[in-house]
């Protein structure tokens, strides 16, 4: 692929070997080791309905029960509590949780409700806009929830422990255990390294925690999924996947919101040679709160593109003043989201472990859904991992066949050949149509790759100039976001973030812009072109996954770090 | 010798702190954790358990909360303790701080212990004199902000601790039984392995109400309390301030000095 | 009986000046509900008459003596609680400082009083007194009342503020007091032990704080040199970006991850007021701003902000303020 002299990310790849440093081969010796049932990598909404539903089906086998041991099924969490590192929009399909607890009335759900009407707007400017009628497809909610990720993790959470599993959060999953080609669970993350990785005097180190069966629900950039789908070929034949970066505020507001609102265009810009898709998205959070979130698909050539400032413009526009003034922020966040569709999505299995959710790229790009997915998805594996504990094995490749076979592999294949138009972009799928129309034809220009975000040539260009200046009322700076995700790390903890440090000042500024919490700084003194070094301040991180995609490899800090966010 | 180590949940430092407008009192409604001072109280239980100055028999923590309070029982027992108590009871609801020392302090006694030991503030109540309160009742002496604490055998034994008060550091010898509130800069506070964490929920936990400890009813509560809170608002907004430009230095430095006087600060 | 005692702290021969200006508070709402303002001090020999007296000028009427040990609480608890007994105040006041937590807790105790502390004000409401205090870091004030016999008062540092008045010579009474037993098992090995290298950044009432403005670790000699001129009680701190960059020690460090301050002056140059610092230092009385972008959010909370080069009005505001202490 020719850059035109432009720099891609990809030509300065992270020191890091992912099979080599997170794949454990060795065990400890059986008294250091902690034994379970079934070790599950993740408290959101995937693996927290693997817990549940794994204990439903243990609850009619006490005696299968009994072999698993004392700790039959343990959820491993690095956030402060379940919920603490989930964010998303979101409006959510009730099928997951209809089929996880057919007897759980919707209305005890952890859900803002549904909304009756939708509209979608292509945004010109900030002050004109153009509605889509009739709303297109993909875009219409009837009958779907509005939730908070980070609500329903917890809600999920409980439930789970009610039922006997052991949720241990502020513990994170830094290696795989493999051993004779053979998935034999995780070993947890050190505590109590120093800035320099060097031991302090409290260090505890991590442990193994050994299973028959591992559940890998880490989430959309999948820290122990990136290495075993390596280690077991799990990408063969598939396309690589790609993201797309969200970020997110809550608000509280004076007059409630009556209608599910999606956005395309402005700000984005439309030529081709800038890639930059994504749109936004406004829900109702009940009465009295508003969801709202922008989201930039991460192949964007400009290096200068920030989600987090171009949330921020995009809030000036008429539209959302309209529904924020006089309104106060009370969250913040980012995520990025896997995009890459049915192609990009993985073999999920391997023998004694499973991939649930966003970690297997189990995301409907065009319909904007996934959390439904997760469920299911933590469903199938549980049922799959409940026959293999019944027989006494370890080979879960049934689980492919009931993930391709169900909602997920159908919705998903239905959607795999809308590279046009809707590979690269729910948003950008009902701008093209509708976009066509309107445009006669101007756009969209040229093509789309399937190329990874991190081979995308940067520039620095112009984008920045764009950015409204923050008054710390309405439009917000990264620090003050950052404080209200409640990102409190500890000073000397260690850096979790793996970047070259000197790299082209393209990459650095890619990386300085991109970043929502502010984690990559040019010094004052770097040089206007060639090689910069890259101050980062990791402390600040809130591991939405982006620098992932985008030349770096993001790894788990200690446990219990990063935000906790609680309404995202 | 017997340690009790008081512990308390609070809200997590990231979780935004306001006041619940339909009770008047704290919303506790979202994440807790153990107390972090709590966490150099039990601590520096372990590490006198782990010296070689004195033999401690049992780490005992001790708690007064609601049901959910028994995840600061959890996290005290993974970082050593050897079992735990919590005194849980409706009757104890809206108590102050005079009303929640005295509740604890039954409950201490019943354990008779030598050593009671305790964080120095907690992150909601920020009122830094529990362990004052405790010791009163308990008819032992009291030192707080300890940041240092080492025992001096005898029988009983001694302890000598240092903290840093009005006019600099005091050390002081104190015979026990007594109560120690500690601050944070005494020890590094150990993590707790997993197996600790997995381990700590088959350590014994019972659970006491009012009567089990002979609280007496009116002196707890909202009954019992004899200070009220309310009425709370926000603080006065500060006026703006006055903004220099520096042209000539000189004279910024000038105005600045002329406001330094006003203000008595030089 | 509307009569406020107050406990005033003494050390080689002077009084603490936290407890000054508890006496003169405790002066000033004990006259607007009709009652006298006492105090109670406990020592040694070193409590002369003529040193007792002395708090009458403050607007204590009584000063209640008791020999006891010094700077430990216990021995006072005792004290006061027999006064009180024997007198019948209804308030108890103390000054900011370690002790009147003790002691003011302890007294709840022992009388089953109501107490509120870190109190930054006092006020008379229909012929009883009320205490404010700020909760929730500083983002909230509630209001105190209080029910019973005795109302238990304890002020946050510098939050009462000292007036002497013409009142006179106080009268001293001797207290004979009993002390518990317990009372006697905390001895004061060494009192007031000063460490040189441990520079106390929350007990200074002048901190001069730097970031990243300072351009470099060497940056920070301004600082230092401008603390200096202020004189004792002042000391230099940190933001977390520049501790990170190794120019300042993690002791200095003020913020949401360091130390929580309130000094009578908060001097921060090269600071940009990022949230995450301003949780550590908003509650200083006076807060001066230095930095060369006017549009850092310091400005924004500071109650004088000088728009400019920090590498000019530093040095030369260090040499007005030598100049100007002589």
């Amino acid at each position: 692929m020719s850059l035109n002299g432009a720099v891609a990310p990809s030509q300065f790849p992270p020191p890091v070997d992912s099979v080599g440093e997170f794949i454990k081969r060795e065990l400890d010796p059986e008294d250091e080791r902690i034994d379970v049932g079934v070790v599950i990598v993740g408290g959101g909404p995937a693996g927290l309905a693997c817990a549940n539903r794994l204990l439903q089906l243990l609850a009619d086998e006490p005696e299968l029960m009994e072999k698993l041991g004392e700790v039959p099924v343990a959820v491993i969490e690095k956030g402060k509590a379940c919920g603490a590192h989930n964010l998303s929009g979101a409006m959510m399909r009730p099928s997951g949780l209809k089929q996880l607890f057919p007897d759980v009335p919707e209305s005890d759900w952890p859900s803002h409700g549904t909304v009756a009407k939708d509209s979608v707007y292509w945004m010109l400017g900030p002050n004109r806009k153009l509605p889509l009628k009739p709303t297109p497809p993909p875009f219409r909610n009837h009958g779907n929830h509005m939730v908070s990720v980070a609500e329903l993790s917890r809600w999920l959470a409980n439930r789970a422990e009610e039922a006997g599993a052991y949720i241990l959060t502020e513990t994170s999953a830094h290696q795989l255990l493999v051993s004779d080609g053979v998935v034999r669970g995780i070993r947890s993350g050190d505590k109590g390294r120093g800035k320099d990785g060097e031991e302090l005097s409290n260090f505890e180190p991590g442990s193994d925690v050994t299973a028959r069966a591992t559940v890998l629900a880490e989430g959309t950039w999948g820290h122990l999924a990136g290495p075993a789908i390596k280690e077991f070929g799990l990408a063969a034949n598939r396309e690589p996947q790609v993201w797309a970066l969200g970020v997110k505020e809550v608000w509280e507001v004076p007059k409630p919101l009556d209608r599910v609102i999606h956005t395309l265009g402005w700000p984005l810009r439309y030529g081709a040679k800038w890639h930059e898709f994504g749109g936004s998205w406004i829900y109702p959070q009940g009465e009295d709160r508003v969801s709202i979130g922008f989201v930039v698909g991460l192949d964007y050539t400009d290096a200068t593109v920030s989600p987090h400032d171009i949330l921020q413009q995009f809030k000036t526009s008429k539209l959302v003043r309209g529904i924020l003034d006089g309104g106060k922020r009370v969250a913040w966040g980012a995520k990025a989201i896997p995009e890459g569709g049915y192609w990009a999505m993985p073999r999920p299995s391997a023998p004694g472990m499973v991939i649930c959710g966003d970690s297997a790229g189990m995301v409907n790009v065009p319909i904007l859904k996934g959390i439904h997915y997760a469920i299911h998805s933590g469903i199938m594996a549980a049922e799959t991992i409940f026959e293999q504990l019944k027989a006494g094995g370890t080979d879960l490749s049934a689980y492919d066949l009931r993930v391709e076979d169900s909602l997920i592999g159908k919705e998903l294949y239905q959607s795999r050949n809308m590279k046009q138009p809707f590979s690269r972009g729910f948003f950008v799928g009902g701008a093209i149509t509708n976009a066509m129309v309107i445009s006669k034809g101007h756009f969209p220009g040229g093509r789309w790759s399937n190329h990874r975000d991190a081979e995308a040539g940067m520039t620095i260009d112009s984008k920045k100039d764009t950015y409204p200046k923050p008054d710390g009322k309405y439009t917000f700076d990264k620090l003050s976001s950052v404080y209200v995700s409640g990102n409190a790390t500890r000073d000397d903890a260690p850096n979790h973030i793996r970047v070259r440090k000197q790299v082209p000042r393209e990459i650095a500024e890619t990386w300085q812009w991109m970043c929502p919490a502010g984690v990559y700084e040019l010094p004052d003194d770097a040089p206007e072109s060639g090689k910069v070094d890259v101050i980062v301040n990791y402390t600040n991180c809130v591991q939405c996954g982006a620098i992932t995609a985008k030349g770096g490899r993001l790894t788990p800090p200690e446990g219990g770090d990063g935000p906790l966010y609680t309404v995202t | 010798m017997k340690i009790c180590v008081l512990v308390k949940e609070v809200p997590d430092a990231a979780v935004e702190k306001r006041i619940n407008p339909s009770t008047g009192r704290l919303d506790r409604s979202g994440e807790k954790n153990l107390n972090p001072y709590d966490t150099h109280a039990i601590e520096a239980a372990m590490q006198m358990r782990e010296g070689d100055s004195v033999e401690v028999e049992e780490i005992v923590a001790v708690t007064m909360g609601p049901e959910s309070a028994v995840r600061a029982l959890h996290k005290a027992v993974s970082l050593g303790a050897d079992r735990s108590v919590q005194l849980t009871d409706d009757g104890l609801e809206g108590s102050d701080v005079a009303a929640t020392g005295y509740a604890l302090a039954k409950v201490v006694e019943k354990e008779q212990p030598d050593l009671v030991l305790l964080g120095q503030q907690s992150d909601d109540g920020e009122c830094y004199t529990i362990g004052a309160v405790v010791a009163d009742h308990l008819k032992m002496p009291s030192l707080t902000q300890v940041i240092k604490m080492d025992v001096d055998g005898g029988a009983p034994p001694t302890l000598r601790c240092e903290r840093q008060a009005e006019y600099g550091y005091d050390t002081v010898e104190v015979q026990l039984p007594a109560v120690i509130s500690v601050g944070d800069a005494i020890n590094e506070p150990r993590y707790p392995s997993l197996k600790a964490i997995m381990g700590a929920r088959k350590k014994p936990l019972d659970k006491v109400a009012i009567g089990d400890v002979g609280i007496d009813a009116s002196m707890v509560g909202v009954e019992g309390s004899r200070v009220e809170c309310g009425d709370f608002h926000a603080p006065e907004a500060k006026p703006a301030g006055q903004i220099i430009e520096d042209e000539d230095t000189n004279e910024t430095v000038e105005k600045i000095v002329a406001w330094l006087e006003e203000r008595k600060l030089i | 009986m509307a009569d406020v005692l107050t406990y005033v702290l003494h050390y080689e021969g002077a009084f603490n000046k936290n407890s000054l200006g508890a006496v003169s508070e405790g002066a000033a709402r004990a006259k607007e509900i009709g009652g006298e303002c006492h105090a109670v001090v406990v020592g040694g020999d070193d409590l002369t008459d003529e040193l007792c007296q002395s708090l009458g000028a403050y607007g204590a009427t009584k000063v209640f003596r008791a020999k006891g040990e010094e700077g430990l609480a216990q021995p006072v608890i005792d004290v006061m609680a027999k006064v009180i007994d024997d007198h019948g105040h209804s308030y108890a006041l103390f000054g900011g400082g370690l002790l009147g937590f003790e002691i003011g807790a302890g007294l709840a105790a022992r009388k089953h009083a109501g107490v509120t502390m870190e109190v930054t004000q006092v006020r008379a409401e229909d012929g009883r007194l009320v205490a404010e205090r700020p909760i929730l870091q500083d983002s909230q004030i509630s209001v105190s009342k209080y029910n019973g016999d005795l109302g238990i008062i304890i002020g946050r540092i510098n939050a009462f503020e000292i007036v002497s008045s013409d009142g006179g010579s106080a009268e001293v009474v001797d207290v004979d007091v009993e002390y518990s037993t317990w009372s006697n098992q905390a001895k004061m090995v060494q009192r007031g032990e000063q460490r040189g290298a441990d520079v106390d950044i929350e007990g200074a009432d002048i901190l001069v704080a730097g970031g990243r403005g300072l351009g470099k670790a060497e940056g920070f000699k301004l600082a230092e040199d401008l603390a200096a001129a202020f004189g004792s009680g002042s000391a230099v701190a940190a933001t977390r970006a520049v501790v990170d960059a190794g120019w300042y020690p993690y002791a200095a460090q003020i913020g949401q991850t360091g130390k929580t301050v309130a000094p009578k002056l908060y001097l921060a140059a090269g600071i940009s007021g990022a949230i995450q610092h301003k949780v550590g230092m908003q509650s200083s009385e006076n807060i001066v701003a230095i930095n060369k972008d006017a549009n850092a959010p310091i400005f924004e909370f500071s109650d004088l902000g000088i728009v400019g080069d920090l590498n000019k009005i530093l040095p030369k505001l260090t040499e007005a303020i030598k100049a100007k202490k002589g």
